[in-house]
């Protein structure tokens, strides 16, 4: 009742509308579990959903009080109309058929540090598309390396899942400029790989993965290089 | 002859009786129908919740870039926080350095070309907030902190070369409302560097301070 004496004040902006359904729930001063505990609201009353922080959310009591609760409280909370909150985390089921995937790799390209950033497509559970920009950074040069490839998932409902790519890209490399002559090379290159992608928590994947190139010089002396690299990617 | 005449007065009566019962009801409908589509227009989705996970900051402040100066220092991050203690984050900055001592007290041949002499680098690191905390200005009047440490790499490109490039260091983020805030972080830049003739680890320390929005 006090909330609908309220809610003409409130008409211009809507948030979602959620009745506590636990026997109380905890209102933090802030988005952190150490920040202390101020209000409770009871069972069968209403709370607004303001806006979310990571995995806390900012609410309003029907009397104003405004403060932050965790999502394992609020996901046990009801809908206005009397339904079960949609605030279930992502699962392993959408890991496995997930859509787009962006990631931050570093490691290892012929003995130099590597940087790698990418962003896959996937059309079928088992196949995907990938294109990543990488700088590498040696002792003697430093190179850009371009790449589109192909991804294979045989097993994509594992939690960590084997891959198997095919691809080609281009090697931009420029020597040190303390080092004589300075000459820049570029080169088309050819690579396969393998790799693993383990499932962290919601949208966050682990990538650990082993290329092998071949560079196609234009002075007919090709070179083959291995690239190991690991990191952290995100999926939507 | 009694009797109906009796049915006829007692329905004369009664008609208006009926009227009125019919009309409370239709009220009632009526009200009925004024509450319900308020509710149903009240219902707003879970999905829609506005979520404030990107941070994006601009920022400046001092680096000291080794032998060649303590130098203004400008640019910009993009942070995503991940849980209430994780966050990536990514950053770009520039600065123009001055000339070294040895150029300085030697004279002679300048080390480094003009566009050598602009420092510029970019940097991914995984930050954790150590020390979340509440700061009080009043009885009633709190602001969220968090002392927070940051590592990572990057790339720098300095005196015509991109140098492999590690980070690491701390800041602290006060929250002057929920999506603004204020930075002051202290980084160490470490890269090798050959510049000056002989090859040596350069510690290149920075500290700024910026002002941040959550989206």
């Amino acid at each position: 009742m006090l909330l609908l004496g309220g809610a003409p004040a409130q008409a211009t902006e809507e948030y979602a509308l959620l009745q506590v359904a636990e026997p109380f729930i905890e209102l933090h001063s802030g988005p952190g579990v150490g920040y202390p505990v101020f209000h409770v609201v009871d069972r069968a009353d209403f709370i607004e959903v303001l806006k979310r922080k990571t995995d806390w959310f900012k609410v309003r009591t029907a009397d104003g009080k405004r403060g932050w609760v965790a999502r394992a409280q609020l996901e046990k909370t009801l809908t206005a109309g009397g339904e079960g909150t949609q605030l279930k985390e992502l699962a392993q089921g959408d890991f496995s058929q997930r859509r787009w995937e962006f990631g931050l790799l570093g490691g290892v390209f012929n003995n130099a540090a590597e940087i790698s950033l990418y962003g896959g497509y996937a059309f079928h559970p088992n196949l995907s598309a990938e294109l990543s920009g990488a700088q590498v950074l040696g002792d003697y040069s430093s190179s850009y390396l371009v790449n589109v490839k192909l991804l294979s998932q045989p097993f994509p409902r594992w939690r960590v899942s084997p891959f198997f790519s095919l691809g080609g890209g281009y090697l931009s490399t420029r020597p040190r400029t303390t080092l004589v002559p300075p000459e820049d090379r570029n080169d088309f290159t050819a690579h396969v790989g393998l790799g693993l992608r383990a499932w962290l928590s919601r949208r966050f994947i682990l990538r650990a993965e082993f290329n092998r190139y071949i560079t196609f010089s234009s002075d007919d002396n090709n070179e083959e290089f291995k690239e190991w690299k690991a990191g952290f990617a995100f999926f939507f | 002859m009694e009797g109906r005449l009796r049915i006829l007065l007692l329905s004369a009566l009664c008609a208006p009786c009926l009227w009125s019962a019919t009309a409370v009801a239709a009220e009632g409908g009526a009200e009925q129908q004024v509450i319900q589509p308020q509710i149903d227009r009240r219902e707003v989705g879970i999905d829609e919740i506005d979520s404030e996970d990107f941070e994006i900051s601009v920022f400046g402040g001092l680096l000291s870039t080794e032998d060649f100066g303590a130098n203004a220092v400008f640019g910009a991050r993009i942070a995503y926080h991940v849980s209430e203690g994780v966050f990536f984050e990514a950053s770009y900055g520039r600065s123009t350095t001055s000339e070294s001592s040895v150029e300085r007290v030697y004279g002679g041949l300048p080390a480094l070309t003009d566009s050598g002499r602009i420092l510029s680098y970019y940097n991914v690191s995984l930050g954790y907030n150590l020390l979340p905390g509440e700061a009080f200005v009043s009885r009633n009047w709190a602001f969220r902190t968090a002392l927070y440490v940051i590592a990572g790499a990057g790339a720098t490109r300095f005196a015509g070369d991109d140098r492999f490039t590690l980070n690491f260091g701390a800041g602290y983020r006060f929250l002057a409302t929920d999506w603004l805030a204020l930075h002051v972080d202290v980084r160490d830049h470490v890269f090798d560097i050959d510049v000056l003739g002989y090859s040596k680890t350069a510690h290149n320390l920075e500290t700024t301070a910026g002002l941040s929005i959550f989206f």
